[in-house]
């Protein structure tokens, strides 16, 4: 059966180790969130998996298969990004970008040919992009080209597909809209999708399965229901909080209380 | 799994018949243009070797020259017509250097769009990380060393050239490179700051030069008055073999201006197509200037003209940018030995002087953002 395994990866940078001895599971069809606070390694996970950064110990298996000796067009044509905030040049129209994609699929000396053409018709038909592409990225919103680097990740045909905070910069219907098509993208396709959150309550409403970091290391992995509650998130995150079940699905919600302190001091300017 | 990829697969196929066709279309139709636009700069280019061979002190009729160029052809037979001296002048004298203007031509300017691709910066253009300052250096201790002015011009001087060209990128290269990566950043600064190094030894070298100053001056601004086929031919493998290389690169070139971490996402061997593109653009970089000192602004101009006109996709910008230069840099060269004949103007003076005119026109056409 696919998967996507890691066992005792430890990542850093330059000797230093951000995360430590890792072990991770996730299946076809599951969403996987990561959850845990800035600088906790959410997106160090997300660059190994992806081979940016190489593990200092430890392997990650992608069906049965070490990612570390695969070529980069092979790892790309098995594990496709979206990263946090890409640096995207204004002057592509839509349709080059998600044209992209088809890059690990082309040799050296071939160009891309009706086949990439149609499959990269079919992700922006998926992820509705299609009635824009030809526009160029500088006329296009945020959430727009967050749904251009999902169909760019689609037209690589992966098996696993990794999301570094794909909702980050997005007013909040943007963040419904991108964390619904990834979702269905996800069962539909059976994709393995393994994505960074440090929106608690997305992660809770949107993903399967929850890994929680902290100081390198997985402090707890569940459900959200497992997984987020008041005690977790003071320790973790240092937060005083309170989680109480979601209304229409019971999935845990988190909700903050201003400190004392900031509570008079703000309620006095008001007044 | 593997029924599951077929059964997607088959599905995007089908889509293909169904509604794709027309979309294809307008995909290749912007490919089309361009296709066009490749065909013609290469006959613009045959054109500007005849007119440019027809130009000089001794008068030649057009048709003489195109006729006399044809019969050198394979296959071609045509009765000579014309003085044994005119083939001599067109043959040994003005094709060799239209020949190595154009091949220095395409150098620079396909060197310049790989540059201003890598670095992802519109300013870079061939000299950018040292080759120019390392070229000067070695050509003024050309001029400096104490031998025979024949062996100097014909032999030390290009081959110092070249050799300090080649050191100061291997110095900046060695600088900048952390690990296994190689950061772009650090690669500039590394390359401004020996290049300025490199330049203050030569500016000390040529103030204390001299009668010499004004062999040296002629070189540093450019000049192709010595060329001959020997120079020609020693350039040529250079810039064949390192043009071909860089056109090869050209898709990674695209993704890769998305960024080296999305680049490696999507498949690419970042490290190895820099290293790869570096080596290839400095090499046909120092043996362009070896001969003919450091010309500049073709580098930086042709490919945006290029950029604005045709648009940023390096599968067309890298041979148009190669058919644009060479043509320029002919046309430039023919101007600088026709417009003050018998002397001759320095090339670099008439690469500006045209250059930049032009490229200013263009950038007020389009008005808009071209990087």
């Amino acid at each position: 059966m696919l998967d996507l395994r890691l066992k005792k990866v430890s990542l850093g940078y330059g000797g230093q180790l951000v995360l430590k001895g890792i072990e991770l599971e996730a299946k076809p069809g599951e969403i996987l969130g990561v959850i845990g606070p800035n600088g906790c390694g959410k997106s160090t996970l997300i660059r190994g998996i992806s081979r940016i950064i190489t593990p200092s110990s430890g392997r990650i298996f992608i069906d049965g298969q070490n990612i570390d000796g695969m070529s980069r067009s092979n790892l790309a044509r098995m594990v496709a990004v979206v990263p946090q905030n890409p640096l995207l040049p204004e002057s592509l129209t839509a349709f080059e970008l998600v044209l992209m994609g088809r890059t690990p699929h082309l040799g050296r000396f071939s160009y891309e040919g009706e086949k990439d053409v149609a499959i990269v018709q079919r992700a922006m038909e998926v992820t509705q992009t299609i009635a824009f592409a030809r526009r160029r990225l500088k006329e296009l919103s945020g959430g727009e080209r967050q749904r251009l680097v999902i169909a760019r990740a689609l037209a690589q045909e992966p098996k696993v597909m990794l999301l570094d905070e794909p909702t980050a910069y997005l007013d909040i219907n943007y963040q419904v809209e991108i964390l619904d098509l990834v979702s269905q993208l996800c069962r539909q396709q059976g994709l393995i999708v393994v994505a960074t959150l440090h929106d608690l309550n997305l992660a809770s409403q949107y993903c399967d399965q929850l890994v929680m970091l902290h100081g390198g290391k997985i402090y707890s992995r569940g459900s959200p229901g497992a997984v987020i509650n008041k005690q977790a998130i003071k320790e973790v995150y240092g937060a005083e909080v309170y989680v109480y079940p979601h209304p229409v699905n019971s999935l845990p919600m988190t909700f903050i209380v201003p400190s004392e302190d900031g509570h008079r001091q703000r309620s006095r300017k008001l007044g | 799994m593997a029924k599951e990829n077929i059964v997607r697969k088959s599905a995007a196929l089908e889509l293909s018949h169904v509604s794709v066709g027309k979309k294809v279309l307008l995909y290749h139709l912007g490919w089309r243009n361009r296709l066009y636009a490749m065909a013609g700069l290469g006959l613009l280019l045959v054109l500007v070797i005849v007119l440019t061979s027809a130009i000089g002190s001794t008068h030649i009729s057009l048709s003489t020259v195109g006729t006399m160029l044809l019969a050198r052809l394979p296959f071609v037979e045509i009765p000579t017509a014309w003085a044994d001296s005119l083939e001599i002048i067109i043959f040994d004298i003005r094709l060799p250097r239209v020949m190595l203007a154009g091949l220095v031509g395409a150098a620079l300017a396909v060197a310049g769009a790989t540059y201003q691709g890598l670095f992802r910066n519109p300013l870079a253009d061939p000299y950018l990380i040292g080759v120019a300052q390392g070229a000067a250096l070695g050509a003024v201790i050309g001029f400096l060393l104490p031998v025979s002015w024949h062996i100097a011009s014909f032999g030390l001087i290009p081959l110092l050239a070249f050799a300090g060209a080649l050191m100061a990128v291997a110095v900046v290269y060695a600088v900048a490179r952390v690990g296994k990566t190689l950061p772009m950043t650090t690669l500039i600064l590394a390359g401004v700051a020996l290049g300025a190094f490199l330049a203050s030894i030569t500016s000390y070298l040529v103030i204390t030069s001299g009668e010499k100053l004004h062999g040296i001056l002629t070189w540093l601004l450019g000049s192709f008055s010595l060329a001959r086929w020997g120079e020609v031919m020693v350039v040529l493998p250079y810039v064949l073999v390192g043009t071909v290389v860089i056109w090869l690169y050209a898709r990674p070139l695209n993704v890769m201006q998305l960024d080296e971490e999305q680049a490696q996402q999507l498949g690419i061997n970042v490290e190895r197509v820099k290293l790869i593109l570096l080596a290839a653009a400095t090499l046909i970089t120092a043996a362009a200037v070896c001969f003919c000192g450091t010309i500049g602004f073709v580098g930086i101009i042709i490919p945006h003209a290029v950029r604005l006109i045709w648009g940023p996709d390096h599968r067309f910008l890298l041979p148009l940018s190669t058919l644009a230069g060479a043509s320029f840099l002919i046309l430039a060269d023919a101007t600088a030995r026709t417009v003050m004949a018998p002397a001759e103007i320095p090339i670099g003076v008439i690469t500006a002087f045209l250059g930049a005119p032009f490229f200013l026109f263009l950038l007020r056409q389009k008005r808009r953002a071209i990087f």
